[in-house]
C-alpha cells in the first residue's frame, strides 16, 4: 500500500486531484482512498488531502501519518509547514518550486529524495491560472507511478469535461520537466 | 449491471436514495451530511429522480415534512446529523409509534458544546431509544447497501417502522472509494413500490396519531415495542436476499478472528475495519484476539451476540459516547445487561474513544486490549475509561 498526503492551500484543488488519483486507480482495478484533512475549508489557509493506494482491500480509517510520498502544491508551504512530517525512510516529497536541488537542501533542511518542477510557471502559462493541482499530477506520476498516466487522463476527461485538455497538457508538460533526485 | 466505481461516499448514499425511488425528501443541510442532500437535490432539480425535495426551515420541520409524506403513502427519505438530529428529537418519536417508514441516514457526528463538526456517535446515542431501527456501517459499500435495505425492512408490512443507517461523518461521508453501484433493474428487483397499508386519503379518511388515553397509551407503546423486536426477522432475511442477490453477505453481529480468541474488542461503525488491522497486528505477535462488530444496534441482536461473543473470557468495548455520571457507555451498559448473572460469562470492560473526531489508530486498539487484560486480573475502579486523554 502507498500512502500520499498533499499539502496545498484551501482552493487550489489539492483535495480534487487526491480525487482523481484515487478514481484512476480503482478504474485499474485497484483499491484506494481519497480523503480531505476533515473540517471547514478555508481558502488560502494550509490544507491537506490523503491518498492511499493498495492491490489488497484498505482496511484503516486511520489518518495517513507515515506517507512513502508527499506532495506539494505551493512553494510558499515548506518553509511553513514541515512538509517531511513522518515521512517513510524511502519516502519522496514531490516540491512545486522554482529552486534547484541544492538550494531546497539548504533552505528547507530536507534530507529525502525529492522531486522537483516549477509548476507555478508552467500553470501560469498553460492554464493562465496560479492553480497547480493538476500540473503537479504530472510530477506525481514522473516520480512514483502511482496509478497509470491513461486512467488519470480518462478520470480528468471525466470530471473536468471541456477544461480537461488543458489540464493534461499542463500535466505531461510536468511530467517532461520533473527533476527526480537520487 | 453493477459497475464497481471511486466515488464519494455520501455520493453513493444519494444515488442508494435515487435508485430507491425516494419520492419525497424534506431535508436541512448540516455538516458533514450535506453532500448527500445537496446531490438529492440536484437529481431532482435536473429531472434523474422523480421526487419532491422539500428545502425546509429546520430538522424539526425536516421531520415533521416526512412524517406527513411517509403517512400519504409516498416513499420518504432524508438525511440529519448532531445539532439537527437534536432538533428532530421532538418529532423523532413520533414516526416510530405511528409505524411510518422513513428511511433516514445519519452522519454521524459530536455535539457542542464545544462546537465540533468531527465524527463520533454522541448524536445517535441521544436518539438510542426512539423506537427507529438502527444500523451502522462500517465503509462506504455498506452505507450504499444498507440504505436499499432500510427501505426494504422498512416498508415491510410486518415490519413498518422508521429505519436510521448510521455513517460515521467524514471518516466515510467525505472519503472516495471503491464502492458497487446497483442497476436501476438490480434494485427494481430487491425493493418492490411502497404499498402501505393505511396511508392518509381524502377519499377514505382515517385518523393518524390521535390522543392515547391511559386506557391505550400502554397497549400503543407495547404494540410498538413488540413490532421492533419482531423485525429482527425480516431485517436478517432482507439481508439474506441482498447476498442471493448481490453476493454481499451482512449480519447482525459480525466477528473477526474470534476463534480461540480469550479477549474480544467490540465496535460498531468504521473503526472496526482499522479493529480488524489492529486484531491481525496482535495475532501475529501471538496474542488471542479477536472482533466483534455490532451493525444492528436496534432492535439488540441478542442472541446474536451472545452466540458471537459468548465464549470470550474478556470483552474490551469501545464506546465512540461519553456519558458524563454514567455508569459506561450506552454500549457498554447493553453488554453488561446482556450478560447479568449469566453463569460462565465474559468480563465486560468499558472504553470510551475516538470522541470529536479524535483518530482510533491501530494502536490505541493494541492499548485497549493491553488495559483489558490487566482489567481482568486486577478490577479497575471505575467502570470505565476515556482512551486517549492528553494530559499535558
Amino acid at each position: 500500500m502507498k500512502e500520499v498526503r498533499l499539502h496545498g492551500r484551501g482552493g487550489q484543488g489539492g483535495v480534487t486531484s487526491a480525487e482523481l488519483v484515487a478514481i484512476a486507480a480503482i478504474d485499474e482495478g485497484k483499491y484506494a482512498q481519497a480523503f480531505p484533512s476533515f473540517g471547514p475549508e478555508r481558502r488560502g489557509a494550509p490544507v491537506a488531502a490523503f491518498i492511499r493506494v493498495s492491490d489488497k482491500v484498505i482496511r484503516t480509517r486511520e489518518k495517513v501519518y507515515h506517507p512513502d510520498i508527499v506532495v506539494v502544491l505551493d512553494h510558499s508551504l515548506p518553509s511553513l509547514v514541515n512538509v517531511a512530517e513522518g515521512l517513510k525512510e524511502d519516502g519522496i516529497v514531490i516540491l512545486n518550486t522554482a529552486l534547484s536541488e541544492d538550494e531546497v537542501r539548504k533552505e528547507f533542511g530536507l534530507t529525502c529524495r525529492l522531486a522537483l518542477v516549477d509548476a507555478n510557471t508552467i500553470a501560469a502559462e498553460v492554464l493562465g491560472l496560479p492553480i497547480t493541482n493538476t500540473t503537479m499530477l504530472g510530477a506525481l506520476l514522473k516520480a512514483t507511478g502511482i496509478v497509470s498516466k491513461d486512467a488519470l487522463e480518462e478520470a480528468m476527461d471525466r470530471r473536468f469535461g471541456r477544461i480537461a485538455e488543458k489540464n493534461k497538457t499542463a500535466m505531461h508538460r510536468a511530467f517532461d520537466e520533473t527533476v527526480v533526485t537520487g | 449491471m453493477a459497475k464497481r466505481v471511486g466515488i464519494e461516499v455520501s455520493i453513493a448514499i444519494a444515488e442508494a436514495a435515487k435508485l430507491a425511488r425516494s419520492e419525497v425528501i424534506p431535508a436541512y443541510p448540516i455538516t458533514p451530511q450535506t453532500h448527500i442532500v445537496e446531490h438529492l437535490s440536484e437529481f431532482v432539480a435536473s429531472g434523474e429522480l422523480d421526487a419532491e425535495f422539500i428545502p425546509v426551515e429546520s430538522e424539526h420541520a425536516a421531520m415533521s415534512c416526512c412524517c406527513g409524506s411517509s403517512a400519504a403513502g409516498a416513499r420518504t427519505f432524508t438525511s440529519s446529523s448532531s445539532q439537527g438530529l437534536s432538533l428532530m428529537s421532538e418529532i423523532l418519536y413520533i414516526p416510530s409509534t405511528m409505524r411510518l417508514p422513513i428511511v433516514m441516514v445519519v452522519a454521524n457526528r459530536a455535539l457542542s458544546a464545544p462546537i465540533s463538526i468531527w465524527n463520533d456517535h454522541q448524536d445517535i446515542m441521544v436518539q438510542r431509544d426512539i423506537g427507529w431501527i438502527q444500523t451502522f456501517a462500517e465503509n462506504g459499500q455498506e452505507a450504499f447497501d444498507l440504505t436499499l435495505h432500510a427501505f426494504r425492512v422498512a416498508e415491510d408490512r410486518r415490519v413498518s417502522l422508521p429505519m436510521i443507517v448510521n455513517i460515521d461523518g467524514f471518516t466515510l461521508s467525505h472519503v472516495i472509494e471503491p464502492i458497487e453501484i446497483l442497476s436501476q433493474e438490480e434494485v427494481d428487483g430487491y425493493l418492490p413500490p411502497f404499498k402501505p397499508r393505511y396511508k392518509l386519503d381524502p377519499k377514505k379518511p382515517i385518523t393518524m396519531g390521535p390522543v392515547g388515553i391511559p386506557e391505550v397509551y400502554t397497549e400503543a407503546k407495547m404494540a410498538h415495542s413488540e413490532a421492533i423486536k419482531a423485525s429482527k426477522r425480516v431485517i436478517i432475511k432482507a439481508w439474506q436476499e441482498f447476498a442471493d442477490m448481490f453476493g454481499r453477505q451482512y449480519n447482525p453481529v459480525e466477528t473477526y478472528r474470534c476463534e480461540d480468541a480469550d479477549v474480544m474488542l467490540v465496535t460498531m461503525g468504521s473503526i472496526s475495519e482499522t479493529a480488524m488491522t489492529a486484531v491481525d497486528k496482535m495475532r501475529e505477535a501471538g496474542q488471542q484476539v479477536g472482533l466483534v462488530r455490532i451493525r444492528l444496534w436496534r432492535p439488540f441482536p441478542s442472541q446474536e451476540f451472545r452466540r458471537a461473543a459468548g465464549k470470550a473470557k474478556v470483552l474490551a468495548v469501545i464506546d465512540r459516547c461519553l456519558p458524563p455520571g454514567a455508569v459506561c457507555g450506552p454500549v457498554g451498559a447493553e453488554l453488561r445487561s446482556l450478560f447479568y448473572k449469566v453463569p460462565g460469562s465474559p468480563k465486560i470492560f468499558s472504553f470510551v474513544a475516538g470522541l470529536g473526531g479524535r483518530d482510533v489508530t491501530v494502536e490505541r486498539f493494541e492499548e485497549i486490549v493491553d488495559k483489558a487484560r490487566a482489567y481482568a486480573k486486577k478490577r479497575p475502579r471505575e467502570l470505565f475509561e476515556v482512551i486517549g486523554v492528553r494530559e499535558k
